[in-house]
Parts: structure tokens; C-alpha cells; sequence
């Protein structure tokens, strides 16, 4: 008897659409899952039982009448806490945003409502993407579900839920390596667009410039059918690129003969945990096998990325944080003298620790005397970063590293550095050039703990990621084990 | 001691788009509090700007029409403090690259000539409206306004008295009518000024420290803001004190500034380029088509009367002062053939009329056509001038066309020799003691007998020919 | 660099936060240690390299001058128990 929570998007849209299962049944056994698993874990900030089951049973009379035609229709999803879901409570994981309640949806919500999907409920994240273990959230810190001493990954419980059969798939944004590293951490795949692929009207904003939302997924081919989903221009977001519409399912094939592959030797030094690099190595060795051309390359600005980008990210996270001052919505302080110390109470209480340093650092770089030396210079580190990698693609088809240098960290265990962690390393050039990247599982330390491998691609080439790791995967099985909680 | 001046402008005016600058919310004034408002201009989380076309427009309209260069690339930046009326906490403005710079306008103060630099003009968001309770312990905000775009204009610092300054916020908000880019209406907040002031004595080179003064509503507070500024600096430099570099609050009321260091002081902006905001391009077709939508300016037109029309320039100023005036000005002399009288009656009775019932020159009731026509009456004889100014306050009245108020109310002259022998002989009748006075040498007591036979005729007698025959018949 | 816990209370203010004098302690050493590693950059030669302003190149995104109905006033204060006549609502301003 197969779990069904342990079943893809695509085994169970099948099971769905042969009417091997109800959409209600499926929706009723994850949230009895979650009710017996996610104590441990906390992926959860909030669970729509009664919506969910209601949605279910309205999508299923869709799928009897034929008219719900979507390979995701039926299917089980959680949102981030910080994309907005229209009349549902979008806290951000954080006190500042506890009852708040948008009247309006995320544009990505929208179109995944069209596409008949059910909504379960909301993830547990850092708050406002502020941290890398998801441990900064106002609520219960994430646990990771193969082990729940250990991290589930930051800035979002996406990794986790997923990898503990919460959900069918899970939608999150990164912004400095937040949906790939949870994904590491917990043994499943993710997938952060080009930037400007898919909208950003109604994710509430952390750093403008470098967040996109993005799946996060049992396996590749989940991922590439959620991509399909939400990816298009949307006129409400500025940034949002027209392109035609992609299929990315196309890119399935398990074929990857005469594909080059560039390895950054700042990707494999020293300073990654030697099993982490291993399994690197380990796949770069079965990519090669499967027709793959892979060599080392030098990419030395790959060492300032790091702080570039929390010197980009502080900043604008500074700024649209601002916002948050009681007025309008969040919280608001019980007392106060007057209109400045309704400000300052109402966001010294609402916000967390670490939001407040991150607030504290982003209004540094970008004051009066510190500007140039700072945001400029970071502004223009970003060019060089960006010109590096442009160099790079022209050579490489795909450029691969570790996702993160080491496996989960134990509870507790804060890493060497306090507000800015320099294991972001890896995942940060791909938001500061605005590239895809993907994360798969790619091997199992001796505590039986998730490796992830990195891919960065060209940008708007996320069929070229899919097919290698489509391929990786159809020639390996890490992609097929769950984690028992 | 003597001292000069030195005065620069920054205005702000609303762009008459329809919609708002980052999302469709209306415009347009005096709505119920917050109910010209959505999820974008109340700064909501994860709602995004979208910039309208228009106002980019009707920024470059303003620059050209004030001989500015127009960037080929600027962009938008985000200007970072609290104020409860700001809902994002930060304004989405332009700081290193406006869309305008480097123009000028020439004004006319006392017959001089004057040219008024303008160093940039950009576009930026608006705040919403703050509403303070007098006796109670809160205020209330009122978004509506937020998000109603604005162009800021500002001026090099080269006017040096309250005249040059009225003459170039007269000249200013003339073009942006002409041009159709706002309603510049100072009392609906859609045309502010805001002031900067430094004194320093004359032959110096060196700038004095300069204030700014904000909350200016009117001309009028304008010019007693800028004369009340200079004389509190100069006494405080005769003092021996020294300017702080500050921004005031002027009060109407009281006539005088108040210090605001309290709020702008420790005002860091942190400006930084707006990542939600793609830049702005305009290349050469796209400001070419924008210089082709540019009508005659004010400056210009005032030329034209001056010369195809032989008017005195006093007139050719006032005339041109608004577009709409110059328009109805120009169609009524154009269509009576009559350009002087065409501007006495605009200038007079029209300007008259308007200022008495309040009225803007697009609620007059009738044509210039027919103006125009009244005009033509009048020429031809068929009316007097003096029944022509009834007539003009029928037009008002019931907007109907001279000629038909004319005929139905009777008003046309009498010309008729015979007729009006018998009125003055009437009247000639009726006046012995005058008739007497007049052929003992009182010369006044003919104009006299004139007014009788007028007033007999309501006016409509031909005076002419009442000269002549009551003179005869004095004779 | 060297930061003082004066450089960490003007930036509180500025970003409208109160922190206790420990956290003030903490921040400054915390800060040092991330503005240490900052400068790093100040090792990249960026004289003649222009700063990227935004990652895709794209420029004039514009929408047309339409009005959309606004919404609904009651919908837009529910987030918020502190409103009166129609207003938000905040403790009187002295201008």
C-alpha cells in the first residue's frame, strides 16, 4: 500500500484523473498527516482544514463534469506565509503581521486557483525571509524531517512540508538561497526562476531586486509542471518579463550528450564539509558518464558575492519594511505617548530580533556617508558578478556546485556568523544576476542527512536546468527517498 | 546697510492625469475620505507600482515648454522617512536624474525683461492629507490624495524680490495651463510653492544661508512670506546673529514663520534607485512627438497680440494671463474684426462679471461668437455702447444671443430724425429753467438736457444726432 | 571600521527602533564584525565599472492613463482597529 502522501504530483494527478482516488480523500489524508507529523516539524503556520476540504470537493465535482484539465488539478499545495492569499491570514511569520488579513492575492495564488490546485495551508518561514534555518520565525522554529534535531533550512518550511509528504508541492521565494537550501537540507528538488519570470505582485517584499517565487518539489518533473503553472508577464509587477509562454515539461528528456558543464573551483574548496563535496564530485562523475562534458573553471568573484548581497538585501529590506509602523495594518503598540513612539513601540514589539538587525544594518549602507562605500559598491560588485557569469555561459551550459557547503546544522547551532552567513555563498550569485538555479538531492551523509547539488543556468534557459536534472535524476534514486518523521 | 534677496522657487503642481502615478485610482479632487484609494497607494504589502505613461508626458510637455533638455535616460528613486501620511514610508521620487533640467522662462517685472533659470523638473508621488482634530487628541489621514503624481520644478535661485518671484509663479502656472498639464488651482493644493530665501549684502559674491518656507496657499502668502523672511533675517544678521538653515512654517494667519527644525532636522533620506520601477527613456521621436503637441505658449501669444493685433502690452498680459481667456479673447476679435474692442469688453465687463459671480472663463454662458456679435451691433450702430452693456448683462443672464435680446427687448437705437425732434422738443418743453440756463452762458445744463432726452429714449436715442438737434433747437 | 554605540542610536532612530542598551552592545560588535567583512569589496578594482541598477534590461514599462474603480473603503481599513469618520487614525500631530 503506497502513502499517498509519499506520491508525486504527477503519480497523483494520474491517480486522480483515473479516478483512483478523490480529491477530497487526498486532501483529508495530508491533513491527517499534518496533524499527527507537523507537531515535530512546525512547516505550519496555518492549516485551512474547513477551506481545503470545501475547495476539494468543489474541484472534484470539476474533474466528474471533465472541466478541470490541469495536471495540478486536485493536487494538494502550501504558500510561503508571505505571499498573499486573498481573505487568509498572511503573517510573514511575524508578530508585525499577525492578523493581518490582505484583500487581495498574489498573482501566482491566482493562477494556480485557475489551475484547479488545493490550497492546504501556509508555510512557516524566517520572519520576513530574514535568516537561513527558518529559525527566526515568530512562531515554533522548522524542524527538518529527516532528522528533527537538525534545521529544516531558511528562509521557509517549503523543504520540509514537502519532504515530510505535508503537501503535493510548495511554492516560496528566495531571495538569497531560500527555497534551494531548504531544499538541500531536506532531500528535495527547487527551483528559483530568472528573475522577472514570474510575478511578484502580492509577495510581500523582503529585497526587490533579488527575489523570486519558485517550486519546491518531490522530484523535477513536479517541478517543471508547478514552473508551467506560474510563470508569465503580469502587468501589476513592473518587473515581470514578456516571453511566450514555455512548456517546461518538454524539457524532460533524459538526454544530456554534448552538454558542457562548468565546476567553480571556489564551489569545491576547503571550505565544504568533505562528504558535501563527495557527493559533488559523485555527480559530476555520473553527469560525465551520461555524455556530459564537465570541467573546473576559476570564478574568483564567486568569494564577494556573499556580501554584496547582504549589503543589496539589508538595504532594500530596510526600505520595505518601513511600511510597517501600525497605522494601517500590523501591529500596533497599546501605549504610547505620541505619533514617534507609536512608531518606535510599534516596531521595536512587532519585529524580531533578527529583523531589527537586518533593519539596522540595511539603513547603515544606504545613510548618509556610508552610501557610496556600501549600496553603491555593492551595486557595482553586482555588475562584476553579473559580467563573470554572462563570460561563463558562454562557454557553459550549466555551471554546478554544492547548493550549501555542508548538510543541516543541529538545532541551535548558529552558524560562525551572526546576521550575515557566508554558506550563502553559493546560492546568492544566482539572485544578484537574476539567473535560474535548482537544487537536487544528490546523496545522503553518514547521518543520513541530504546533499544538494546546485544548478545555475543562462537566464530564461530553465529547460536546459530541468533537462540535466531530469537526466541526473532518471539515473539516480536519491529523488526517491522520504523521510520517515 | 543695503541687502539683497536671494530667492529661489520649488513648486510642486498635480499633472491633470486621470488616473493616479503607480495604479487606476482617480484623481479627482474633493472625494469622500478614502474612497479614492486601493491596496498600491496605501502601500500594502506585496502590492508593487506601475508607472503611467501620461505622466511621463506631461513631465517632458513641462519641460519643453520651459526650454529644459529632457534626459534620454532617468530613473525613478525612493526617498526613505516616516510621516504618517506617506504609507510606504518612503516616496517614489527621482533624485540624481530628473526627466527635465537645465531651462528657463522669461518673465516681465516692470517692463523689464527677466530670465528665471530652472534647474530641473522631475516626477514623484504624492502624500495623502493629514486632518488635525483642534480639540482633540488625534489627527486622521486621508489617502486619497496619495499617489497623485506631481511634477516638481525648481528654480535656480535668481529672483530677488517678491514681485520677480509673483511674476514667475503667474508666468509658471500659465504655461501649465496652456499646455494642459494641470488645473494649477493653488486653493485645491494642485499648485504649491514652496520658498527659498537667503540675504546677503549687496556687492557680496558669497550666498547667505538660506531657509525654506513651506505651507505657502496663496500668491499673496507667497509674496508676504518672502518679505516677512527677509526682514527676520536681516535682523538677525544686524543682530549679530547667525541664520540657521532650517525650514518654516509660514502662518497665514499670524504673518509670520515658525521653525520647523524639529521634524527635518536628522532627516536622512537614504535615496536609492527604486528596484521596482524600470527606467525611463525618451528618445529623440518620442520628444519630438511631445514638442508637436505643444501649443502656442503664453510668452509667444502675448507677442502676437502685441503685434498682429496693435495691443498695448498691459492689455496683451492680462489677455494672456489664461488659455481659455486667450482663447475666447482671440475668437471674439478674430470674428468681430475689432481687436481693441474685442479686449475692452474681455478686460472689462468679461473679467468683471467672473470676478463678481466667481466664475471660471469655461462657465460663461455664451460664445465668443456672440461677443463677438455684440461687438459687431455696436460698430454698425445698430445699438449704443452704453445699451451694449445691458444687452452683455442679458447675454450672462440667459445666454442668449445679442441680436434676439435686441429685437425682444427693443433695444435698437433710434436714428429717426423725426422722432427724436419730437422727444427733444419735449423735453425742451418740460425744462424751461434749463433751456434759460443754457442761453445764459451754462454750458452744463446742455449736457443736462442731453441726459433728460437719453432718459426719455432708455437710452436708446443716437446722441449723435441728439446733439445735433438739440442744438439747432437751442438755437 | 570602528562603530560607536552613538553610530547604532542615530541609525535606530532613523529606521524608528528602540533597542535596550545590551542589544545597542551587541549590535556594535555584531556590526563591526559584517561592516569587517564589507570592506572586503574595497579589494574589487570598481572605478570604471558602472553600478547595476536593475538585473534585466528592460525600460519604459508603462501603463495607460485608466481609471479602475477604487476599493471598497470598509475593506481598505479593516487591517486596523484604530479609524474614525472614514480615517486612519493616530495620535495628534503637532505641525
Amino acid at each position: 500500500m503506497v502513502e499517498l502522501c509519499d506520491l508525486t504530483v504527477h503519480q497523483l494527478s494520474d491517480l486522480i484523473k483515473n479516478k483512483k482516488i478523490g480529491v477530497v480523500e487526498l486532501t483529508k489524508t495530508v491533513i491527517d498527516r499534518i496533524k499527527k507529523a507537523d507537531e515535530k516539524i512546525a512547516s505550519y503556520i496555518t492549516v485551512l482544514e474547513e477551506d481545503a476540504i470545501k475547495q476539494s470537493e468543489k474541484i472534484q465535482d470539476k474533474i466528474n463534469k471533465k472541466n478541470a484539465n490541469s495536471p495540478l488539478a486536485g493536487i494538494p499545495m502550501a504558500l510561503a506565509d508571505n505571499i498573499c492569499t486573498k481573505g487568509i491570514k498572511t503573517t510573514c511569520a511575524s508578530k508585525m503581521l499577525e492578523n493581518f488579513i490582505p484583500p487581495y492575492s498574489a498573482t501566482v495564488y491566482d493562477s494556480l486557483l485557475s489551475e484547479d490546485v488545493v490550497l492546504i495551508g501556509k508555510l512557516n518561514m524566517d520572519e520576513f525571509s530574514m535568516g537561513s534555518l527558518t529559525e527566526n520565525s515568530y512562531y515554533k522554529p522548522c524542524k527538518n524531517p529527516w532528522n528533527t534535531d537538525r534545521v529544516a533550512g531558511g528562509s521557509n518550511g517549503g523543504g520540509a512540508a514537502v519532504a515530510a509528504g505535508l503537501t503535493g508541492f510548495a511554492l516560496a521565494s528566495d531571495t538569497g538561497g531560500s527555497i534551494r537550501q531548504p531544499a538541500s537540507f531536506c532531500g528535495v528538488v527547487a527551483l528559483k526562476p530568472t528573475y522577472g519570470l514570474v510575478s511578484r505582485y502580492g509577495l510581500i517584499a523582503s529585497a526587490s531586486s533579488l527575489e523570486q517565487i519558485g517550486p519546491i518539489t518531490k522530484d523535477v518533473t513536479d517541478c517543471a509542471l508547478v514552473l508551467n503553472a506560474i510563470q508569465g508577464h503580469d502587468k501589476r509587477d513592473s518587473t515581470s518579463i514578456k516571453v511566450g509562454y514555455t512548456d517546461y515539461t518538454s524539457a524532460l528528456v533524459d538526454d544530456i550528450k554534448g552538454m558542457v558543464i562548468g565546476i567553480p573551483k571556489e564551489y569545491i574548496t576547503q571550505e565544504v564539509e568533505p562528504e558535501v563535496k563527495n557527493a559533488v564530485l559523485n555527480a559530476v562523475k555520473i553527469l560525465t558518464n551520461l555524455g556530459a562534458k564537465c570541467e573546473e573553471f576559476s570564478l574568483p568573484i564567486a568569494k564577494y558575492a556573499a556580501l554584496a548581497y547582504y549589503i543589496i538585501s539589508s538595504a532594500e529590506a530596510s526600505s520595505n519594511l518601513a511600511r510597517y509602523d501600525g497605522v494601517k495594518y500590523g501591529y500596533r503598540a497599546k501605549e504610547y505617548r505620541d505619533l514617534l513612539d507609536l512608531y518606535i513601540k510599534s516596531r521595536s514589539e512587532g519585529f524580531g530580533k533578527e529583523v531589527k538587525k537586518r533593519i539596522i544594518l540595511g539603513t547603515f549602507v544606504l545613510s548618509s556617508g556610508y552610501y557610496d562605500k556600501y549600496y553603491k559598491k555593492a551595486l557595482k560588485v553586482r555588475t562584476l558578478i553579473n559580467e563573470a557569469f554572462i563570460k561563463a555561459f558562454n562557454k557553459y551550459d550549466a555551471i554546478i556546485g554544492p547548493t550549501v557547503p555542508r548538510t543541516a546544522y543541529k538545532t541551535g547551532e548558529k552558524p560562525k556568523e551572526s546576521i550575515i552567513n557566508i554558506d550563502d555563498m553559493y546560492t546568492v550569485s544566482a539572485n544578484i544576476a537574476g539567473l535560474p538555479s535548482m537544487s537536487i538531492p544528490c546523496g545522503m551523509d553518514k547521518n543520513g542527512l541530504p546533499i544538494g547539488l546546485q544548478l545555475v543556468g543562462k537566464p530564461f534557459r530553465e529547460s536546459n536546468l530541468l533537462k540535466l536534472a531530469y537526466t541526473f535524476e532518471q539515473n539516480t534514486d536519491f529523488h526517491k527517498r522520504r523521510a520517515r518523521i | 546697510m543695503e541687502y539683497e534677496v536671494i530667492i529661489g522657487l520649488e513648486v510642486h503642481a498635480e499633472l491633470s492625469t486621470k488616473s493616479k502615478i503607480f495604479c487606476s485610482c482617480t484623481t479627482e479632487f474633493g472625494g469622500d475620505v478614502n474612497t479614492h484609494i486601493c491596496p498600491i497607494c496605501i502601500g500594502m504589502p506585496g502590492t508593487l507600482p506601475v508607472l503611467n505613461k501620461k505622466v511621463v508626458e506631461y513631465a517632458v510637455r513641462a519641460g519643453l515648454a520651459t526650454n529644459c533638455s529632457i534626459s534620454e535616460y532617468s530613473k525613478m528613486d525612493r526617498k526613505n522617512y516616516f510621516y504618517p501620511d506617506l504609507p510606504k514610508a518612503y516616496q517614489i521620487s527621482q533624485y540624481d536624474i530628473p526627466l527635465c533640467y537645465d531651462g528657463y522662462i522669461d518673465i516681465d517685472v516692470n517692463g523689464t525683461e527677466k530670465r528665471i533659470g530652472i534647474t530641473r523638473i522631475h516626477i514623484e508621488e504624492d502624500a495623502g492629507k493629514l486632518i488635525h482634530d483642534d480639540k482633540g487628541e488625534a489627527s486622521f489621514i486621508d489617502y486619497n490624495r496619495s499617489g497623485v503624481p506631481l511634477i516638481e520644478i525648481v528654480s535656480e535661485p535668481d529672483m530677488r524680490s517678491a514681485e520677480e518671484v509673483k511674476a514667475y509663479l503667474e508666468s509658471l502656472k500659465a504655461i501649465l495651463e496652456y499646455i494642459n498639464v494641470s488645473d494649477c488651482k493653488m486653493q485645491e493644493g494642485s499648485f504649491r510653492a514652496d520658498v527659498n530665501l537667503s540675504v546677503r549684502k549687496k556687492g557680496e559674491n558669497k550666498l547667505g544661508t538660506r531657509t525654506e518656507m513651506k505651507n505657502l496657499s496663496s500668491f499673496r502668502a507667497v509674496v508676504r512670506a518672502i518679505e516677512g523672511e527677509a526682514a527676520r533675517q536681516i535682523e538677525e544678521i544686524e543682530a549679530g546673529r547667525v541664520i540657521v538653515q532650517e525650514t518654516r512654517r509660514w502662518d497665514e494667519g499670524k504673518n509670520m514663520s515658525y521653525s520647523m527644525r524639529s521634524k527635518e532636522e536628522a532627516r536622512d533620506y537614504r535615496f536609492f534607485p527604486e528596484p521596482d520601477l524600470l527606467p525611463v527613456e525618451v528618445d529623440e521621436k518620442w520628444r519630438e512627438e511631445i514638442k508637436n503637441t505643444l501649443p502656442e505658449l503664453p510668452r509667444d501669444r502675448k507677442k502676437r497680440y502685441i503685434n498682429d493685433f496693435s495691443l498695448p502690452e498691459y492689455d496683451a498680459s492680462i489677455l494672456t494671463s489664461s488659455k481659455m481667456l486667450a482663447d475666447f479673447f482671440e475668437e471674439t476679435a478674430i470674428k468681430s474684426n475689432n481687436a481693441k474692442a474685442a479686449s475692452n469688453w474681455v478686460m472689462g465687463e468679461v473679467l468683471r462679471v467672473l470676478n463678481e459671480k466667481q466664475m471660471e472663463v469655461q462657465e460663461i454662458p455664451f460664445t465668443a461668437e456672440y461677443l463677438a456679435e455684440l461687438i459687431t451691433l455696436i460698430d454698425k450702430g445698430v445699438i449704443s455702447g452704453t445699451i451694449g452693456k445691458t444687452v452683455f448683462e442679458e447675454m450672462f443672464n440667459s445666454g442668449k444671443n445679442p441680436e434676439t435680446i435686441v429685437e425682444e427687448k427693443g433695444l435698437k437705437v433710434i436714428n429717426d430724425q423725426e422722432e427724436i425732434l419730437n422727444i427733444v422738443s419735449e423735453v425742451l418743453k418740460k425744462n424751461v429753467k434749463s433751456v434759460e440756463d443754457y442761453k445764459n452762458g451754462k454750458r452744463k445744463a446742455f449736457g443736462f438736457l442731453v441726459g433728460q432726452v437719453m432718459k426719455e429714449t432708455k437710452g436708446k436715442a443716437d446722441p449723435k444726432i441728439v446733439n445735433e438737434i438739440l442744438k439747432k433747437e437751442l438755437e | 571600521m570602528k562603530l560607536t554605540k552613538d553610530t547604532i542610536e542615530h541609525i535606530a532612530e532613523l529606521a524608528r527602533l528602540d533597542l535596550t542598551d545590551n542589544e545597542k552592545e551587541e549590535l556594535v560588535f555584531e556590526m563591526e564584525k559584517v561592516i569587517s567583512h564589507f570592506d572586503k569589496l574595497g579589494e574589487l578594482d570598481t572605478l570604471y565599472v558602472k553600478a547595476t541598477e536593475h538585473i534585466i534590461p528592460l525600460k519604459n514599462v508603462f501603463r495607460e492613463d485608466e481609471v479602475e474603480n477604487s476599493f471598497n473603503r470598509e475593506k481598505m481599513l479593516k487591517n486596523t482597529s484604530k479609524k474614525e469618520d472614514g480615517c486612519f487614525k493616530v495620535p495628534k500631530i503637532l505641525e
